[in-house]
């Protein structure tokens, strides 16, 4: 029971990672991005290939993944970002297939759809994190969580953040305030797929094994739940969006319901939320961040 | 076998899969038009129509081949119509119309909750397994000029330009036809030259979503019938509306058939491996927004300031 | 000296010519106004000079540098900036947060350390940063009097404030041009009595003011020179008295204005 619900929080960890990058690019810049498991997918693979195939050291893997799904992020974005949000929908849940396609079909990289086994565990010091004893693996996925925390509610509270909003509240005006829009939401593309790399590369030794089956557009759905429920423009709220919906996921096992409960139950109900949040609370559960002085700067001292 | 009759053959081909992507991107490109919005769960209502279709043929198909099998194929394709018509209206009056006024991101998010509600309960009520559809008469392909053409292929052909045919008179010469352009141009001036909008929306929900129905029947009769399929089936044509230009009825027809050409022609003459025809329709929309992002017929729409 | 001018500037749609070779002037330091009947290709000239759209043809020169084909962030990070005819406002962001990204370009340029070098401070001296800017952009809201709505949505401001608000963030980009356009649409008399007051505050900062108005009183007052567009072309240019007194321009324009 208690391994169940330190598995939960883990997987918790691993998409609230995908989730602060979906709200910097959903929540701040408002872009509508359907390839979070694409760039998840990339992460896990790189990570997977670097370290089965050359050995590579799991902590030396993880800003490659990052900077790798970054890069892709950037490709896939410059074409469609000048275009307005619906294509942008359209286009990254193309990208995603094609990531997923790929994978399948590129055997002498991917293994195909058997994908790659025996990923070697994480090692700190010396000692090896085992996904096993969970409690090891959950302190490494949350350390990782609580910094992108850190650094993504800087950026939003930063010139960068501020930008980013104006970008999405009003385009045309931001551009006449100066500010070049299309490199912004390039930026904010690429931060947002970067994180979803590292948490691909959690994901990877946390399962020790990756299969292109693994990363369907349910993901990218899960992940956007998330934003919706805790709240778009809120980092702390699409961390609680993350626990969540993956409660709802484990739900039926946690409760030994599974025999009952048919897999698409959930499914069902991630489609529900989408659709009643949206008419009934947009602003999801905590909504927006509260404008103002950021609580953060009135911490240190308060006003001048 | 000639290379002519074989190009003559991919042609065939082609443009049956393009007549079916034609009908689904009109839906798209209809409720774009009016709405400014993708409806997502477009695709999805194609799977219910055809499942529809699908348990409706079977069901009164009777024993014997025979004149009645033709007429049950066309009372099936009528009931998914039918089904997916009063399900599209449905769905926009319950996830959509509120959300008309809310930000652009709304709809779209509702969109595709629906989507996912729609597939997965498909997969929950019929199961994964795919179907297909009993052939309702001898598929035995006929040749004529070494082209090989089986009798559904013009099957398909024939309900393809019917649906084609008859929405472009019914758009162009009816006096609803004239209201949903209306609408589409200007919604709040159309509401003060008294045309009623919700019902003009709700009208071209129901034909894009009949239309939707339509390819779904013939896609069980030549492919397969299967829960998730409306995802990679309603993107295609999707691409197809923007590459036609999307908002343009036109457009949509010319989008669908050239996409099923592009598929066709580029596994058989290009030598794009079978696995990866579905990336096909993707790099065909970044290539259109990059070079044509307003579409082959579409115009240049720019926000106003 | 003039500082900005269009060269035989045509802007078609299709068919349509929404501006047809116009030659427009603005002389430093003074107010400019723009007039002419609706449709005339006011706000088509203004767009096609703030680099919100592109002309058909022809040029816009600024400090006689050619900008015509430049995006709108680049030409205000020249030193134009402007305000929308149906305000633009970010409107889920504070009122002060409005003027901080007027105030973005202008933070993010540090000549001694290069765009880059300036980001990354701004990040990690985020704090020191809001600051600053916090500090510049209550300075504008004071000149405006909005400093009390400073922490409210910029949405949630009445009316008047809002045009005024949009202004503040334009000049917040420190500009040498600034285009208003129609200003004081949708104002009572004493909105905008004190709007008069406010551009010629603006104009005492040094301040080029350009602005389209109907508004023939407030034109009238405060405007040193006049531009007249009507059916896209420039039919007149001159004094406030010589444009009052311009044939074609009462016939084009004030006439009808009198019926």
């Amino acid at each position: 029971m208690i391994n169940f619900i330190l598995l939960i929080l883990i997987y918790t960890g691993i998409y609230a990672l995908m989730a602060i990058g979906q709200n910097l690019i959903t929540g701040y810049v408002g872009l509508l991005s359907l390839t979070q498991a694409g760039f998840f997918a990339i992460g896990s693979y790189v990570t997977a290939i670097l370290s089965v195939t050359y050995g590579i050291d799991f902590w030396i893997t993880v800003p490659i993944a990052g900077i790798l799904a970054a890069l892709f992020g950037v490709v896939i974005g410059l074409p469609t970002l000048r275009l307005s949000g619906d294509y942008l929908a359209i286009a990254t849940l193309g990208f995603g297939e094609i990531v997923r396609n790929i994978l399948n079909n590129w055997d002498s990289l991917t293994n195909g759809p058997m994908g790659i086994q025996r990923i070697p565990m994480i090692t700190v010091f010396g000692m090896k994190i085992s996904p096993y004893a969970k409690w090891g693996f959950l302190v490494v996925v949350w350390l990782f969580v609580l910094v992108a925390f850190v650094l993504f509610e800087r950026l939003a509270n930063s010139r960068m953040g501020r930008a980013l909003e104006a970008v999405r509240e009003d385009e045309i005006a931001a551009s006449s305030m100066g500010i070049n829009a299309t490199r912004y939401k390039v930026w904010a593309f690429a931060l947002g797929a970067g994180i979803a790399g590292v948490a691909g590369s959690l994901q990877s030794t946390f399962i020790l094994s990756v299969t292109p089956g693994v990363f369907t557009f349910m993901v990218s759905i899960m992940v956007l739940c998330m934003v919706v429920l805790g709240g778009m423009g809120n980092f702390a709220a699409v961390i609680l969006g993350a626990f969540i919906i993956q409660f709802i996921s484990y739900f039926p096992q946690l409760v030994g319901l599974s025999n009952i409960i048919p897999p698409q139950f959930k499914q069902i109900l991630f489609g529900l939320i989408l659709v009643t949040m949206m008419i009934w609370r947009p602003q999801g559960i905590l909504g927006r961040k509260t404008r103002g002085e950021p609580a953060i700067f009135k911490r240190r001292g308060g006003k001048k | 076998m000639g290379s002519i009759s074989e190009f003559f053959q991919h042609l065939m081909n082609g443009l049956t899969l393009g007549g079916i992507y034609a009908l689904i991107a009109l839906g798209y490109t209809m409720v774009y038009g009016i709405l400014k919005f993708i409806n997502f769960a477009h695709g999805d209502i194609l799977m219910v129509g055809s499942y529809i279709g699908l348990f409706t043929f079977n069901a009164i198909r009777g024993q014997q081949m025979g004149i009645w099998t033709i007429v049950a194929f066309f009372i099936a394709m009528i009931a998914g119509m039918l089904f997916s018509a009063v399900l599209g209206v449905l769905i926009e009056r319950i996830a959509y119309k509120p959300l008309r006024r809310a930000t652009r991101l709304a709809p779209l998010l509702s969109a595709i909750g629906v989507s996912f509600i729609l597939s997965n309960t498909a997969a929950w009520a019929w199961g994964t397994k795919s179907r297909k559809l009993d052939y309702p008469f001898d598929n035995t392909p006929f040749t004529i000029g070494g082209v090989a053409i089986t009798p559904h292929q013009i099957l398909i052909l024939v309900v393809v330009i019917i649906m084609m045919v008859s929405l472009k008179l019914f758009v162009d010469r009816s006096r609803i036809g004239k209201a949903m352009r209306a609408t589409s141009l200007d919604q709040d001036t159309a509401k003060l030259m008294g045309i009623k909008a919700d019902q003009i929306i709700a009208i071209t929900f129901a034909i894009g979503s009949a239309l939707a129905a339509t390819a779904g029947f013939l896609i069980a009769l030549e492919i397969k019938v299967y829960p998730s399929m409306g995802m990679m089936t309603g993107l295609k044509a999707f691409v197809a509306a923007v590459v036609g230009g999307i908002g343009n009825i036109s457009g949509a027809m010319l989008g669908g058939i050239l996409l099923g050409l592009l598929e066709t022609f580029g596994v058989a003459l290009l030598g794009i491996p079978y696995g990866m025809r579905d990336t096909i329709a993707f790099v065909a929309l970044i290539i259109i927004l990059l070079i044509k992002p307003e579409g082959l017929l579409g115009k240049v729409e720019k926000e106003k300031v | 000296m003039i500082v900005l001018e269009t060269k035989k500037l045509t802007r078609a749609y299709g068919g349509v010519v929404a501006v047809s070779e116009v030659d427009f002037q603005v002389k430093d330091g003074l107010i400019t106004g723009l007039i002419g009947p609706n449709g005339a290709g006011k706000t088509t000239l203004f767009n096609n000079m703030t680099g919100l759209d592109t002309p058909t043809s022809g040029q816009v020169f600024y400090n006689g540098e050619e900008i015509t084909n430049k995006s709108a962030h680049r030409i205000c990070r020249l030193g134009i900036a402007r305000t929308f005819q149906n305000i633009r406002l970010f409107k889920e962001l504070s009122v002060l947060e409005n003027v901080m990204v007027g105030l973005h370009f202008k933070t993010g340029k540090d000549p001694l350390k290069g765009r880059l070098k300036a980001a990354v401070d701004s990040y990690l001296h985020v704090r020191t940063e809001y600051d600053a800017t916090h500090e510049k952009a209550m300075k504008w809201l004071e000149f405006f009097g909005l400093s009390e709505f400073a922490d409210e949505l910029a949405r949630n401001l009445p009316y008047g404030h809002q045009r005024e608000l949009e202004i503040a963030r334009a000049l917040a980009t420190d500009p040498q041009i600034l285009f208003l356009d129609e200003p004081a649409a949708g104002m009572n008399p004493s909105e905008t009595e004190s709007l008069m007051n406010t551009i010629r505050r603006i104009r005492d900062l040094g301040v080029t003011v350009v602005l389209i108005e109907h508004d023939m009183k407030l034109v009238m007052n405060i405007c040193d020179t006049i531009t007249v567009l009507n059916y896209g072309r420039n039919i007149a240019q001159g004094t406030p008295e010589e444009i009052r007194n311009n044939e074609q321009v009462i016939e084009a324009y004030l006439g009808k204005e009198e019926e």
